[in-house]
């Protein structure tokens, strides 16, 4: 198997599944806004500059978190509607591209929803974020969407073929994403200069990030196809 | 088994659990004919389609498809089979046709034999700009089977391709089964209604108890 063969392979289901996500509106119309509303939410909630400005960090990645969830089951629910993923996988259709064109189109997404929580943040909890911090913030988003996304692309094909599918998942990807969870937090702490950190403060957790994003893709990569096949 | 022989089954044993949903079945299958299996619920049909599909393990005996070892070869196997259960295997939320672009770009298959494939199976520019999730039962399964023409399948394994389908999508699908087999494919459908059967098949077979039984000689 050529490997021209599995990234074009990992184009199309990218590309499908981005249109298809563009096409029902459920990010825009539905996740986003509820995500909005519980920045919101938490703004009226912990009404003090200085707690919110603390806690920012960890608000943006514990909605990104939660709504990952949605996304991911939203992605495979569109593979299972008519056992499509079964269909791909009866063809013989080499399981690493299918799972790398998952990856890739939850990271797409994932990145869209960080960078409007992030300008969220900015307005709602008064952060303030230099061109170096900009920097930092982005690769974060980045690679901490690399590393969820790699994870829940396997336990979304995993609870597919699971009953409760819809409990399923969150069990088995929230305690694995927790290193993600907290490389990303502390990075987005330096870049929003939470509690006096420094932006350099933060590249060695993105480096921690790159790190568990390159396990995670690789392990993914091997074992999406076995552990989805029957 | 000679050397147009698509399918090679002998004595086959199938177990699901501790029951044998084959025992010891053998049958050959010629490249170009268009066979149906018959026999009532729980027979033993879609076992024996799925085990064709590489999709079950043999206990015992010997299945090869288009020369491949069905356990072994299963890849190899897959890649060149096309399996059509209950569900049709479409993206609901795209368009027919660009549920065949995606396959067309899957496998590598150019523009042209995307359209051929799509021409070949009646759908027009309506349905194929229509979201699949409005379409009927019958130009869902018109999909599917387009489906499997951009693959480039030479085994198409049909688990009861008419349910679900009124009386004028039933003769649209054996007239598509048909063309399949002029263009080249080799088919085998699983089928519960004889009368049918009897206007489809180039040679039938049943299926009894997980034995295979010829019922129907070549045409």
């Amino acid at each position: 198997m050529s490997t021209s063969r599995v990234v074009g392979i990992a184009r199309a289901v990218a590309a499908k599944d981005l249109r298809i996500e563009w096409r029902s509106r459920v990010m825009t119309n539905q996740v986003l806004p509820f995500a909005a509303i519980v920045m919101v939410l938490f703004a009226f909630a912990l009404d003090n500059d200085g707690i919110l400005q603390r806690v920012a960090p960890g608000l943006v990645w514990m909605a990104t978190l939660f709504t990952s969830l949605v996304v991911v089951q939203r992605s495979f629910a569109v593979e299972s509607a008519d056992s499509a993923i079964d269909a791909l996988r009866l063809a013989g259709v080499p399981s690493q591209g299918v799972y790398l064109g998952k990856v890739a189109a939850l990271v797409v997404q994932l990145v869209v929803f960080e960078t409007v929580l992030a300008v969220l943040a900015l307005i709602l909890y008064r952060v303030n974020v230099d061109l170096h911090g900009a920097v930092l913030l982005v690769t974060t988003c980045v690679l901490g969407s690399l590393g969820i996304a790699a994870l829940a692309a396997v336990y979304g094909g995993l609870s597919v073929a699971g009953r409760g599918r819809e409990t399923l998942l969150p069990l088995l990807l929230l305690p694995a994403v927790a290193p993600v969870l907290i490389g990303a937090t502390r990075a987005t702490e330096s870049a929003f200069g939470s509690d006096g950190a420094r932006v350099a403060e933060g590249w060695p957790w993105v480096g921690l990030l790159a790190v568990f994003g390159a396990v995670f893709l690789f392990g993914g990569t091997l074992g999406f196809g076995p552990l989805t096949d029957e | 088994m000679s050397e147009t022989s698509v399918v090679d089954v002998r004595d086959a044993v199938v177990l699901l659990g501790s029951f044998p949903a084959l025992a010891e079945a053998t049958l050959t299958i010629e490249r170009g004919e268009l066979v149906v299996v018959q026999g009532a619920n729980g027979a033993g049909k879609t076992t024996l389609l799925r085990l064709c599909a590489g999709l079950l393990p043999l206990a015992r005996g010997s299945a090869r498809v288009m020369g491949h070892d069905v356990g072994r070869d299963r890849a190899a196997v897959r890649a060149s089979v096309g399996f059509l259960g209950h569900a049709n295997g479409l993206y609901l939320d795209l368009t027919a046709g660009e549920n065949l672009s995606f396959w067309g770009d899957v496998v590598g298959a150019h523009r042209a034999e995307v359209e051929s494939a799509a021409q070949r199976m009646g759908l027009n520019d309506r349905l194929l700009s229509t979201q699949v999730g409005r379409l009927s039962a019958g130009q869902k399964r018109r999909t599917a089977l387009a489906i499997m023409a951009v693959r480039r399948a030479t085994l198409w394994l049909l688990d009861e391709p008419h349910a679900g389908l009124d009386a004028a999508g039933r003769d649209e699908i054996d007239a598509l089964l048909r063309d399949a087999v002029a263009a080249g494919a080799t088919v085998v459908v699983a089928s519960h209604e004889l009368e049918r059967s009897a206007s489809l098949a180039t040679r039938r077979i049943e299926v009894v108890g997980g034995r295979i039984v010829e019922s129907g000689g070549r045409e």
